[in-house]
């Protein structure tokens, strides 16, 4: 909302500077977004009156005009201006003056320009006579009369006038953020409601007391008929004849210029001047078009086409609300008036209408056109339908300052049910305690008048009756952020609620700390990517058609297809971050994410999908390989106390390189999946080397989890130590020779740890030569050499019978 | 005798000095002090001599064995200091090369931005949950008061699954589930993913982090929040923070407030981060509205509450001067490391 402060005087004295103004405002809950100062940047800039035109004698499209300035002698001013006349008054930039710009058809240029006198094709020029927007008006707001071509002046001023102070062009204009419980504050005199209870001010309402000169009474003209109470709260016309069309006066263009608004002519100007002022829409129809002497509010026959003032032709809905006449729609109500209706330059009698309309309705119908107006804005954040009588009146009033028109007597106002605020009790007590001050009731009850509230209060007990401009205020915790708000927030202590608990985390985010410092540890970084994926992942990582991941969660509207399913697996956006480093010559990386997973499993108690904590971790470079991530893993699992795992060999998932990928159980629980990513999904990615990838169902590991430490006494006795080194076939694994190792070493086995795997002479193809360390010790004694030498024995009896193991000479 | 062992001794100092290896000491130490050693021989022979001779001649030998031991040790002493000196010497490094390490990996920087904001949070108490993030439309917007017609719920905000299921768009609806299941005194953050429908640029991300906070006890005022909020901007962005509130509006909190902090890089003089006010707007908050606590059946006039809600994104950004958000999500593993 832009409220140019000049016009807020109008209706409340502002006595402080524009920076105070802001500050107070903003603490009392009118935030604002910028300010902007007008008429800043204008030097040496004068009002002229041209004394005569004459053509340039080498230039067609260029006039010699001699101006007067104020100064003994008149100015020789060269332009190529087609709109000026001898008499006009206009804005000349003289010698040396300075513009904010852009000059015509040229980029604005910050600082603005610098007017200089020369030559044009032979003849000297002195300055230079303004358009609006070389003055710095934004081309939204220049008004229609002057779109084209130099400003000329509505009136006459002295010559050689500044044109700032001639025109008073100087005005801080700020723009409030009015937040959407706070309708009406998008008017002039809702911001000046506020400014006033702020600076405890006297708010001045304007002048609605028309004199209604015309014989005939508006309702001999016009009957009103709401055939839809439910969208139509009110409608309020009235009849202004003898109406003449031009230009409006400068004190109210400037108004509407200031405020963001285009000057079209009185008429219109002094709708929009009113609903800026109020914050309720007008619209005035030319009353010829409306036939049958009838206005019906009523909706559109479906399918029904209307063309707005815009040029627009539109197709309703059923349930859009329209206004119309005895045979035909002549406008959309709240949103835009009829094109068959507008007022036009010959308009001598008009229906100015002010009407409340539903807002759901107007936001609906606003929304299915995509035509949303000042007016529709204003309806769908809900309106007071009491501002329409004074709204209308102020027009018409208007109409008869600017003696644009004669008012005709009456009203015609129907007004099925009205609308009156409730009452609601506020109690001191509640108020203080809420905000943690010791407020009395008098001092609420100033404040809640000041806000134009009427108060009735017994002791401490206050019946607070707000305006009914104030829609947001229904309960009672509204009233306390009044008081908070007029009080001052910056006033209110500064305490600390007494403690009532000690910080907790759960045990699942105890876990995923734990998690992931062991992976940052490990030299493994964190990454975060989008919930929402592409469902083309999933055939780049090739996932089986019928596997549990392809049942995605869809969004009903994505941004693309890029973020339009819930991601079911981390893998996808793990190898696109790959891809992405890769792409940007990085050489190595490690890398994890910790994140949540989607499962399409619609049960009918629960309207959401189960969400997954998985455990992704990847890396590539040339130091890795399948077994520098399964050391990793195994560390964080080990970190977590998930200590037995088992490496299933697995060569049927399409992600993963078939000799390289195994399934991770612990016990009979599969955690996830760890390999070398397929060469194919790799280079889909395009990632030009081997990446190795776990994927880890977290909600698992957290299940199993066992982070209880204990103490176990160090050994007493020394143990022995022997080496094995055997030929095996090449498919026997060595999980499985070790399991062979600690069946037969039982209870004197303390560990046993693979040293070497060779390949190669003297070996034969096909065979491979494995070397443990196995450590024999006892709790209660020093081992013998037989002792051991017995169970060592039996392990190399199991290995040889199970998988035909032969020993290699040490 | 005596010249005897005058002259061994001589021999003996002569052949010390002259040594080069450790085997020709060793040789000596043989040669006079083994078993067949001279020295030896000597004492050895003493048995023939009279007593007053034997002590005499004992003394000497004896001495002159001491002595030799002593010269000896002297001389492997000096060998092995030589030897120490060269082997130094050759093992010499350069300590300037780099060190062998297995580099740290470095948590996201919106963990590590979550991370601290929970840390403050917990130090006072609050404890952290969590929520889906999806959600229904109810927890999301019905049960925190928002109007029906409020344009967040709009499909060109937020993203949905079905018409009752979405994408959760603040963590608020964090709010309604703590008092749905657990009854006062609470005391809870909860950080997490949000989603709004924003096209990715430099300042917007469809995809981004919230951290929400919730107290509800008896007698909980805002002058509480207040104090709350001031604690943890001063542990946040130092003790010299100055805290700010203004009224604001938000559908489920009543009185709402934004809270500005002193601008962390100028001190409040102005700069470019603060954009000259020398305020930095940090958070939303208020006291949580009745309808909102009536959704969890609290006794609205037994208790009250307040509950707030912080942009981790905008706090990481403005905290560590990063200028785009769109880096937070592209995972480059230089910008990663950057704040490790």
């Amino acid at each position: 909302m832009l409220v140019p402060v000049k016009w807020l005087e109008e209706y409340t004295d502002v006595n402080v500077s524009v920076d105070e103004f802001c500050d107070r405002m903003i603490m009392s809950g009118s935030n604002l977004e910028t300010v902007e100062y007008f008429g800043q940047g204008i030097e040496n800039v004068v009002v002229g009156k041209i004394l005569s035109i004459e053509k340039h004698p080498d230039a067609d499209k260029l006039v010699i005009t001699q101006i007067d300035t104020g100064a003994s002698e008149p100015v020789q001013i060269v332009t190529g201006a087609a709109n000026i006349s001898v008499g006009d008054y206009v804005p000349v930039a003289l010698h040396g003056s300075r513009i904010p710009g852009p000059l015509h058809g040229q980029p604005k240029q910050p600082g603005g320009v610098t007017i200089k006198k020369g030559k044009l094709r032979g003849v000297e020029s002195n300055g230079m006579l303004c358009s609006c927007s070389e003055l710095g008006f934004e081309d939204k707001v220049v008004p229609v009369a002057h779109r084209d071509g130099i400003w000329i002046l509505d009136r006459e001023y002295p010559a050689g006038t500044d044109i700032v102070k001639a025109l008073e062009l100087e005005c801080a204009v700020v723009d409030f953020e009015i937040t959407p419980n706070r309708p009406d504050c998008l008017s002039m005199i809702g911001m000046a409601r506020e400014a006033a209870a702020t600076f405890g001010t006297e708010l001045r309402y304007p002048d609605t007391k028309c004199e209604e000169k015309g014989a005939e009474k508006t309702k001999d003209f016009i009957s009103v008929e709401i055939r839809k109470p439910e969208y139509c709260r009110r409608y309020v016309a009235r009849v202004v004849k003898d109406i003449k069309i031009e230009q409006s006066p400068w004190w109210l263009q400037k108004c509407l210029i200031f405020a963001g608004m285009r000057p079209i002519n009185n008429i219109v100007d002094i709708t929009n001047y009113v609903m800026l002022e109020y914050g309720q829409p007008l619209h005035a129809f030319d009353i010829r078009t409306v036939s049958g002497n009838q206005i019906i509010v009523d909706t559109a026959q479906e399918g029904e086409t209307f063309t707005t003032l815009d040029g627009t032709e539109r197709t309703m809905t059923g349930d859009a609300l329209m206004i119309k006449d005895a045979e035909k729609a002549i406008g959309i109500a709240g949103i835009m008036g009829g094109l068959n209706s507008e007022i036009e330059e010959d308009t001598t009698m008009i229906l100015v209408e002010g009407a409340n309309f539903n807002g759901d309705n107007v936001r609906a119908t606003s929304k299915r056109l995509g035509l949303r107006t000042e007016a529709s804005a204003r309806f769908e954040k809900g309106i007071d339908p009491n501002l329409t009588v004074q709204a209308v009146d102020r027009v018409c009033r208007l109409i008869e300052i600017l003696n644009a028109g004669t008012v005709l007597r009456g009203t015609v106002d129907v007004y099925p049910k009205e609308y009156r605020a409730e009452s609601v009790k506020v109690r001191a007590e509640r108020v203080n305690a809420m905000l943690g001050v010791e407020l009395s009731a008098k001092e609420m009850e100033e404040i809640f008048e000041s806000l134009e509230m009427k108060v009735s209060r017994l002791g401490n007990t206050m019946n607070v009756t707000p305006p009914t401009v104030r829609q947001d205020l229904l309960t009672e915790v509204d009233f306390v952020e009044e008081v908070a708000r007029m009080y001052g927030y910056d006033k209110l202590p500064v305490t600390l609620p007494r403690s009532n608990d000690e910080a907790k985390k759960s045990r699942k985010q105890r876990l995923r700390d734990m998690a992931k410092d062991a992976l940052l540890g490990l030299g493994m970084n964190e990454i975060q990517t989008y919930s929402f994926v592409s469902p083309k992942g999933l055939d780049n990582i090739r996932m089986a058609d019928d596997a549990e991941g392809r049942k995605l969660i869809k969004l009903i509207n994505p941004l693309g297809e890029d973020t339009s399913v819930m991601r079911t697996t981390l893998i996808p956006n793990m190898l696109e971050v790959f891809g992405r480093n890769y792409s940007r010559n990085t050489l190595a990386m490690r890398a994890f994410e910790l994140g949540n997973t989607f499962i399409n499993n619609h049960h009918l108690e629960d309207p959401l999908p189960e969400e997954k904590d998985m455990l992704c971790a990847a890396c590539y470079g040339e130091q890795e390989s399948f077994f520098t991530l399964k050391g990793i893993l195994s560390e964080m699992l080990y970190k977590l106390g998930i200590r037995e795992l088992c490496f299933c060999p697995e060569e049927n998932v399409g992600t993963f390189h078939p000799g390289r990928c195994a399934k991770i159980f612990a016990g009979d629980r599969e955690l996830g999946i760890i390999g070398e990513i397929h060469p194919d999904v790799a280079e889909k990615y395009g990632i030009g080397t081997r990446v190795l990838c776990t994927e880890l169902d977290f909600d698992q590991l957290c299940q199993l989890a066992d982070t209880e430490k204990l103490y176990s006494p160090l050994p007493k006795y020394p143990s022995i130590k022997r080496d094995i080194a055997m030929v095996v076939k090449e498919e026997i694994m060595v999980a499985q020779l070790e399991a062979v190792i600690k069946k037969e070493g039982k209870k004197l086995l303390e560990s046993v740890a693979l040293f070497d795997v060779y390949r190669g002479k003297p070996i034969l193809p096909g065979s491979k030569s494995v070397a443990f360390t196995l450590v024999y010790r006892a709790q209660d004694h020093t081992l013998t050499d037989e002792e051991v030498s017995k169970v060592h024995d039996r392990v190399l009896g199991g290995l040889r019978d199970e998988y035909g193991a032969q020993l290699r000479e040490m | 005798m005596q010249n005897q062992l005058k002259a061994i001794m001589e021999e003996a100092r002569e052949q010390l000095s002259a040594a080069k290896a450790v085997a020709e000491v060793e040789e000596m130490r043989v040669r006079l002090l083994g078993k067949k050693g001279r020295i030896t021989e000597i004492l050895r022979g003493m048995g023939k001599l009279s007593p007053e001779e034997r002590k005499i001649m004992g003394q000497a030998a004896n001495s002159a064995r001491a002595e030799i031991e002593r010269l000896l040790d002297e001389k492997f002493a000096a060998f092995k200091d030589m030897q120490r000196a060269l082997k130094f010497k050759e093992e010499k490094i350069d300590v300037t090369e780099p060190g062998v390490v297995t580099p740290l990996g470095t948590k996201h920087l919106i963990s590590i931005t979550i991370d601290e904001i929970s840390r403050v949070f917990m130090s006072m108490g609050f404890s952290i949950s969590e929520g889906p993030e999806i959600e229904t439309v109810f927890h999301n917007f019905d049960a925190l008061n928002a109007p029906k017609n409020h344009p967040s719920r709009d499909m060109s905000d937020t993203f949905y699954i079905t018409e009752d299921v979405l994408l959760r768009t603040q963590t608020s609806p964090v709010q309604v589930r703590t008092l749905m299941k657990q009854d006062p005194p609470i005391k809870v953050i909860s950080p997490g993913r949000c989603f709004r429908c924003d096209t990715p640029d430099a300042t917007h991300s469809p995809m981004f982090h919230q951290v929400e906070g919730l107290v509800v006890d008896e007698g909980i005022s805002m002058a509480d929040l207040k104090g709350t909020l001031d604690a943890f901007a001063k542990q946040l962005f130092g003790s010299n923070a100055k805290t700010k509130f203004r009224p604001h509006h938000f559908p489920f909190t009543e009185p709402s407030a934004e809270m500005d902090v002193s601008c962390f890089k100028c001190g409040g003089k102005g700069c470019k981060v603060c954009k000259g006010s020398g305020w930095i707007e940090i958070l939303g908050c208020g006291m949580v509205h009745p309808n909102v606590l009536s959704v969890g059946h609290v006794d609205t006039e037994k208790y009250t509450g307040f509950a707030f809600g912080m942009g981790v994104e905008r706090i990481a950004m403005l905290k560590y001067e990063v200028d785009d958000i769109r880096l937070l999500y592209e995972n480059d593993v230089r910008f990663i490391q950057q704040f490790k």
